[in-house]
This record gives C-alpha cells, sequence and structure tokens, in this order.
C-alpha cells in the first residue's frame, strides 16, 4: 500500500480527521483474484472482503480483528449495508497475513489498534461492498436482459419488479464474480441506511455466552501436548544452569525444553506442565540489570527530562513569554503498566515439514508470522497464521514476543504445542507502558494562559513498532495529546525526550494521550485552583476556537450537576468532583468524576458521567459499551496500577497485587453522546484517557493535595499526611 | 475417576490433586472454562457443584465425589442460566467475552438462590469475577433483566 508522502505522523497513528479522510479516498480497493482474465475455479470471490457462495451464504473476510471491540460487527455492518444482505445469512473470518489486501490506511501494517478502525476501515469496506453488489445486479440485469438500474436488492435477493422476477445472489454469484469490478460505484445515501448507525446485536455474543467460541488458548489438535514457561525474572538475565531430576518424575511431564533465556516443561496437560515447572532447580544468571529498581528508574527519567528536547509542536514564543510574569511549573509522572487482558499469552505452534502452523490471536497478523518465521530460519511463507478470537487485547497483542517464544519452544517438540502463560509469567514478562515525565510550565495572564511548554520524556514505542512514524526524534503517539491541546493558548512549545531504560515499552490503552492528556487536565486544574478560577469555567476561556469540545463539556457539566457539591458517601468523609477533557483518536470527551476519600487514603469514585462527540457512527451501542469499558480501564489505572522493578524483577505478579476494579468498587457511569455528522473518530481507548485526569481532579478537590506521580499514592491523602 | 457434568458421564484417569479446571479444559476438552489467575482472585474458572458456584482452579478434582458439575456449556439447560444467557445477549453485556463464562456461571448461581437480588446481593455475588474490558455496568444490568424476565 502506498503512504501518502505528505501524511503526518500524528495522522499515521491517530488518524485525527481529515488527514486519514483524504487518504482513504486514495487507496484502491485490493481486488482478489476475482479478475474476468483469471476467474478463480469456484468462481465466487468478488474482492479481498467478501465471497459469495451458491447456497447464498455470505462470507466476509474482516480485516481488523475482534478483541472485544465489536469490530468484527462494525464492519459487518458496513460490508452488509452496501451489499445488501441481512446480518444473520453472514459468516465472517479473520484476515490472513496478507498486507497488500489487508494492510491498514491508518496503521500502514496490517494492524488494528489505536482506535482506528471504524476510520480506517468503514470507507473501503463500504466501498467493497457496494462495487460486489453492482457486480451481482449486472449479472442478473445480463441474465435477463434489462437495464441494471431497473433492479433492486434486499437481503440477497435480486428483484426486477416490472417482471416480478426475482434472484438469489448465489444465483448470479459465478457470473458476477467474472466480471471486471466496476470503479466509482456510489455508496449508499445514509438516509437509507438499514445497519450503519444502529444498535444492531454483535455477531460474536451468541458463541461467547455459551463457551463455544475458540480463543487461542482453546484450540485443541490432536497430539497436542501443554507447556508452560519461565524466563529469565531478571530482565534480559539468561539461564545458568538447570537440575530437571525432580521434573521428570512429575507425572504426566515428557520434557523440558531449555533455551538461552527460558525454561518450558513439556506434558500431557497444563497442570503437570506447571507442577514440573515448579519442581525445576533452574539456577539464572541474572546478567547486567540485577541491579535495576524503581527508584533508579524515575531518577534515570527525571534526569533525561531535564531537556532540552526535540520540537514536536511550536507556536508563538513559548519561552519568550516563560521569561516573567505570573508562572505556574509542574511534573507528572506516569508508571510502567501491565496490559493484562483475561486472557493470558498463549500460542499453540505446531514445526513440521519444513514450515509451521501457528494458532494463536494476534492483532498483528504478519508480524506473527514474520517472527514465528524468523524464529525457525524459514521464509514468512511457510508459517501458516490461524488468528482466533482474543480474550482482551489492550495493545498486548500488537506485541508477538508470545508467538516467538512459543515457536522457539515448539521448534523442540515433536507435534502440535500448546504453551500457555501463567498469570504471574504474564505480567512479568511483557512489554509495559512507557514510563513518562511529562513536564509543564505556564503563564497566566487576566485569567488566561497565554503560554504553555510542555515536555514529554519517556520511552518510545513508536521507534521500534513501526519506524516509519518515528521521525525527527519525536515520537508522534506520545506527544499527540500535548501536540493537539483543545485549548486556544497562542504560545506553545512541544518537545519530545525520548529516554530508553532497559524495560521494553509498548502501546497500552488509551497509549500516548494517557500521559500527555492526564498531565495537561491535572496541570490546569492546578493552575484553575491556584488562581481562584473554577475548572469549568476556566476550561472554557479556552475554549472559543472550539465549538466541539465546548459542547462536550458543557453538556457534562449539565449532566453532572457542575457547580453542586458531590453527594454524602459511606466511603469517605472528604468529597470532591473532578472535571477533565479531551481531544484524540479523532473524538472529543469530557468526564466528570465524584469521588469520596476516607482517613486512610482509600479512594472511592461514586459517580462518572462522560459526555463524547465521536463524529458519525457505526454502532451506537457498541459505542456506548466502549466508554462504559474504556472509563473502567481507566478506574483501575489511575486508582491502583502500577508496575515497578526490585532487583531487575517486577514486583507485580498477579490480580491480588496488579488490581482490577472489582463490581463492588464500581461507580454509576453516565454517557451521554453527542449526535454529530463530523468524521468518524475513535473509541476504544478515549474513555481510558479521559477518566484517569476526571478522577485524580476530584481527589485533589477533595484532599486539596494534587497528587503528582500515579497511581494515586494512598499515604499522601491519608488523614493528617 | 467417574465425574458426572453438565448431565453426562465422564472417566478420567487423573491425579486426586488435579484442579477441575484443568480436568475439564485439557482432558475433558470442555474448554469453555477459563484459566485467569490460578489462585482465586479472578472467576474466569467458575462452575456450579450441584448448583453452588464454585472456582474451579482451586479445587482438586478428587474433592468433587459425586456432585454434578455444571460448565458454561451445560448451564442454559437450568431456567436461572437461560435467563442470564438470553439477558447478557439482550443487553450485550459482553465484550471480548473471556470472562463471560465465569460471569455468567455466578450470575446464574445467584438468581437461582436469589430470584430478586438487590444492588448488595450482586456485589457480594460478583464481586469474585474480575472483567478486564470493563463489563459490570452491564452485568449489573443483566442480572436485574434476568430477574425481571
Ligand atoms: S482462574 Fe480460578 S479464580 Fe482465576
Ligand atoms: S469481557 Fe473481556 S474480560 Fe470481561
Amino acid at each position: 500500500m502506498p503512504l501518502a508522502p505528505d501524511l503526518s505522523r500524528r495522522a499515521i497513528l491517530q488518524g485525527g480527521g481529515a488527514l486519514v479522510a483524504g487518504l482513504l479516498v486514495a487507496i484502491e480497493l485490493p481486488w482478489a483474484a476475482a479478475r474476468a482474465d483469471e476467474p478463480e475455479p469456484t468462481g465466487k470471490r468478488f474482492n479481498a472482503f467478501i465471497h459469495v457462495a451458491p447456497d447464498n451464504t455470505v462470507t466476509f473476510t474482516l480485516p481488523a480483528v475482534e478483541m472485544g471491540q465489536g469490530a468484527f460487527t462494525s464492519q459487518t455492518q458496513c460490508l452488509a449495508e452496501e451489499l445488501d444482505v441481512a446480518l444473520d445469512k453472514v459468516m465472517t473470518v479473520p484476515a490472513p497475513p496478507d498486507q497488500a489486501n489487508y494492510g491498514s490506511p491508518a496503521l500502514i501494517v496490517q494492524a488494528t489498534g489505536g482506535s482506528t478502525t471504524t476510520m480506517a476501515w468503514s470507507g473501503p469496506l463500504r466501498k467493497a461492498g457496494a462495487t460486489a453488489r453492482a457486480m451481482l445486479v449486472a449479472a442478473a440485469a445480463a441474465r435477463w436482459q434489462v437495464d441494471p438500474a431497473s433492479l433492486t436488492t434486499e437481503n440477497g435477493v435480486i428483484t426486477h419488479a416490472p417482471s416480478g422476477r426475482t434472484i438469489a445472489y448465489g444465483a448470479v454469484a459465478d457470473a458476477a464474480s467474472r466480471l471486471t469490478p466496476p470503479k466509482d460505484v456510489p455508496l449508499k445515501d445514509p438516509a437509507h441506511f438499514r445497519l450503519i448507525g444502529k444498535p444492531v446485536h454483535r455477531i460474536d455474543t451468541p458463541d461467547k455466552v455459551t463457551g463455544k467460541t475458540v480463543y487461542g488458548i482453546d484450540v485443541m489438535l490432536p497430539g497436542m501436548k501443554f507447556a508452560t514457561l519461565m524466563a529469565s525474572p531478571v530482565l534480559g538475565g539468561k539461564v545458568g544452569s538447570v537440575d530437571q531430576a525432580q521434573a521428570m518424575t512429575v507425572p504426566g511431564v515428557r520434557q523440558v525444553v531449555v533455551l538461552d533465556d527460558l525454561v518450558a516443561v513439556v506434558a500431557d496437560n497444563t497442570w503437570a506442565a506447571m507442577q514440573g515447572l515448579n519442581a525445576l532447580a533452574i539456577e539464572w544468571a541474572p546478567g547486567s540489570n540485577a541491579g535495576l529498581d524503581q527508584a533508579q528508574l524515575w531518577a534515570g527519567l527525571e534526569k533525561a527530562a531535564q531537556g532540552p528536547g526535540v520540537t514536536a509542536k511550536k507556536e508563538g514564543d513559548a519561552p519568550a513569554k516563560l521569561k516573567d510574569g505570573t508562572l505556574f511549573e509542574q511534573s507528572y509522572e506516569l508508571p510502567y503498566l501491565a496490559h493484562a487482558p483475561m486472557e493470558m499469552t498463549n500460542c499453540v505452534v505446531h514445526v513440521h515439514d519444513g514450515g509451521c502452523e501457528v494458532w494463536t490471536g494476534t492483532q498483528v497478523p504478519g508480524f506473527a508470522q514474520a517472527g514465528a518465521a524468523k524464529a525457525l530460519g524459514i521464509p514468512p511463507e511457510k508459517v501458516t497464521i490461524h488468528n482466533h478470537m482474543i480474550g482482551g487485547g489492550f495493545g498486548r497483542r500488537l506485541e508477538v514476543d508470545g508467538v516467538v517464544k512459543a515457536t522457539r519452544i515448539a521448534a523442540h517438540v515433536d507435534g502440535p504445542l500448546k504453551v500457555i502463560w501463567s498469570r504471574e509469567e504474564d505480567i512479568r514478562q511483557q512489554l509495559y507502558r512507557p514510563l513518562y515525565n511529562e513536564h509543564l510550565k505556564a503563564r497566566v495572564e487576566n485569567g488566561r494562559i497565554t503560554a504553555l511548554h510542555h515536555r514529554v520524556t519517556g520511552g518510545s514505542v513508536m521507534a521500534r513498532w513501526l519506524p516509519v512514524a518515528f521521525t525527527n526524534g519525536v515520537d508522534s503517539d506520545a506527544v499527540e495529546g500535548a501536540v493537539d491541546v483543545p485549548y486556544a493558548i497562542g504560545n506553545r512549545l512541544v518537545e519530545y525526550i525520548r529516554h530508553e531504560s532497559a524495560v521494553p515499552v509498548a502501546f497500552w490503552r488509551g497509549v500516548g494521550p494517557n500521559g500527555s492528556i492526564f498531565s495537561v487536565e491535572c496541570f490546569i486544574d492546578l493552575i484553575a485552583r491556584k488562581t481562584g478560577s473554577d475548572p469549568l469555567d476556566f476550561r472554557r476561556a479556552h475554549l472559543e476556537k472550539n465549538p466541539r469540545a465546548l459542547g462536550v463539556l458543557n453538556l457534562v457539566a449539565e449532566k453532572a450537576g457542575w457547580g453542586t457539591p458531590a453527594p454524602p458517601s459511606p466511603h469517605g468523609a472528604r468529597r470532591g468532583r473532578g472535571i477533565a477533557l479531551m481531544n484524540a483518536f479523532g473524538s472529543f470527551l469530557a468526564a466528570i468524576a465524584d469521588v469520596a476519600v476516607n482517613d486512610t487514603g482509600d479512594v472511592r469514585v461514586t459517580r462518572l458521567v462522560i459526555a463524547a462527540d465521536v463524529g458519525q457512527v457505526v454502532n451506537p451501542d457498541t459505542l456506548e459499551a466502549q466508554i462504559q469499558g474504556g472509563a473502567t480501564f481507566g478506574l483501575s489505572t489511575v486508582l491502583f496500577d502500577k508496575i515497578t522493578f526490585a532487583g531487575g524483577k517486577v514486583e507485580q505478579g498477579n490480580f491480588n497485587d496488579y488490581r482490577i476494579l472489582r463490581i463492588d468498587e464500581m461507580p454509576v457511569i453516565e454517557a451521554h453522546v453527542v449526535p454529530s455528522k463530523e468524521n468518524m473518530g475513535g473509541i476504544g481507548e478515549p474513555g481510558t484517557v479521559v477518566t484517569q485526569p476526571a478522577v485524580a481532579n476530584a481527589v485533589y478537590a477533595a484532599t486539596g493535595v494534587q497528587l503528582t506521580r500515579m497511581p494515586i499514592d494512598r499515604a499522601l491523602i491519608a488523614k493528617g499526611a | 475417576m467417574d465425574l458426572k457434568i453438565n448431565g453426562a458421564d465422564h472417566q478420567v484417569d487423573v491425579p486426586d490433586n488435579m484442579p477441575l479446571l484443568w480436568v475439564v479444559r485439557d482432558v475433558i476438552g470442555l474448554t469453555g472454562t477459563k484459566f485467569g489467575c490460578g489462585i482465586a482472585q479472578c472467576g474466569a474458572c467458575t462452575v456450579h457443584l450441584d448448583g453452588v458456584a464454585v472456582r474451579s482452579c482451586q479445587l482438586p478434582v478428587g474433592a468433587v465425589g459425586g456432585r454434578a458439575i455444571t460448565t458454561i456449556e451445560g448451564v442454559g439447560a437450568t431456567p436461572a442460566g437461560a435467563k442470564i444467557q438470553k439477558a447478557w445477549l439482550d443487553l450485550e453485556v459482553i465484550q471480548c467475552g473471556y470472562c463471560q463464562p465465569g460471569q455468567v456461571m455466578s450470575a446464574a448461581a445467584l438468581l437461582a438462590a436469589n430470584p430478586q437480588p438487590d444492588d448488595e446481593a450482586i456485589d457480594a455475588a460478583m464481586a469474585g469475577n474480575l472483567c478486564r474490558c470493563g463489563t459490570y455496568v452491564r452485568i449489573r444490568e443483566g442480572i436485574k433483566h434476568a430477574a425481571r424476565a
């Protein structure tokens, strides 16, 4: 897929607004082997996305994977809308690794993430559906010798009203698929939508509610063995020596695989493998990170943050303005975070006949294929990827470390092998949300910020994951929320400093805006409260040029009853209400959180109100679910979560010390959506982003203490602290 | 060892101390029941023993005895299970779905024991079931919806 030469770094990942819309128009629809000159033997594949069988079964090959966000349903809505088929007649399959056909228009590579699915794919999929429909209609018209314009379609049936004749798609599919695809087929008028914009039921949930869905971890193959593994607990360490004697006596244990950096036990079932692993005596060679601890990691970051950085955005002359006047300055620090999806890392691999088959749930099938191929030293074409439903991604399955490790282990085992990470291994051996230091400095004149300097320091995910999007030393994702502030400020300087530690980093639900927007929104509250302004009014004063941002802010204020105090709560005498606003992923959201803080510093969020303007919507019910889910994810993040290192090892390991909010700790969540005709924005991540500063600001309001290192530190807000 | 799972008899040759979770998943091949933590923290492995919700990752198979095991694959045959599953689809509770077998099993056991659970009863019965996707708002609504059905 050609990359538009002027595509900005930011648009590559975030796709905010017009830039991606322009790119989508330029994309050529990928036509699979269905041309008149080279008909497929079965002849019914219309393009890379649509297959119509003689029995009228329609199969859609979907480029974006399903990991809970509703992508299978929304993509199917787009295809079925234009093709004019009923949803219950459609089968869906995930796309195989095939960059040419399924490379994401927003992410360049074949990947699902960054809240980009709807904005990237709704256009191409609608076009694919409309084009296939036109070909079916043309085939029917030729058969009946009538004008194609006299035919109508509904639920997979073509009708010629004047003669009363009808024919099903399946009956003309073969002839239609041999036609040359017409160019520039018009799309449906939105006034006639039956599916797009409607809260249709999801296509993936009926099998999920009965336990029928086969996630990667559920794959069962004849003759398959089960393994679990342990990699060096110290980051980057190696295996010294392994005593296998005890492990081999565990009933069901078959084999111990020792690689340079990890040990795996292969058995007849997962339990035996786990018992075998426990019985191993492993001596590790910890290597150079044995002394690494969290204080050192924070200090290294803080030192790096002294700057200067690379300029990511410059407006006016912020440094000159920040030499005098009424100045405010504050740093915010964001921890390493684990994704901790409920389905832990796992992968089934069968190495045989000079090739290999992989069964897993991945957001990046092409990377998975390449990773397995490299591990075995074979060409990628020899690796088959069977992609499965994913039990939660959040960025974890944008990485293929699990596929690579499983393949390296399976290379030593006869027959298919399922490798399952324990929860502890999953939390301790992954790639983390980067540690960020966000330093902000502002000047305030007459109740307005007139200059803002924001310096983002942290490890770069982009530089490793999508090097083409890391140019001139700036990680476009890390600075997005700093570059695109919704506020009119005048003089702005945004800088980025890349600072890598030994800790590997990855995208994580909310990505860069989690840090940058958190920091901007907390800093705005700091200034508002220090200058005696109301946090809502203070924000409004900077939004005269941004009606969408102002719209969600006003709506959330009205719905939450801003100006009244947070109601009494049994969870703490100190109560506060906090507000936050964001613009990222092409969407605008505002949130108001109510909190109660008890004497020991425990924080309970008692109510969360969110207003969202995400542009046009494919499925309003999925949209609401993503706001609720994203917000809940953000609550766990701000209230509990951090990954810390001691002696080079991750200190957390399971849900007892890496907490996920429980239902009895949940606030009421109210989501209000602004009807909008604007370009589609993303919604998988914004709820996570906007919730965190709203809660932090509510804690500030309740306690008078602004916490600057996340997550919330109870000791600092305990009574009398 | 003889096990009665979803009304069917199964003979398995496994050690007594093997958790029921792994017997059900790896030996019998009913993979609807999920592994989430292995330490009774997440509830993904919830099954019923004589209608009572238990964490199968903590239950040695030898302790099951003659009690009837119900998993997500079979719970739809019980009135409470069928109501919960329908409510889950009516309200589209499910996102990734990985935690949901456990959520459905806990909710079905709650509804069978308490046909009109209030918020407090829901909190008590469901607090052991984690959902990383954050479906709690709809789980609560789903249980109430099922109770009205
Ligand atoms: S796997 Fe049993 S409670 Fe988590
Ligand atoms: S639906 Fe994904 S973990 Fe609950």
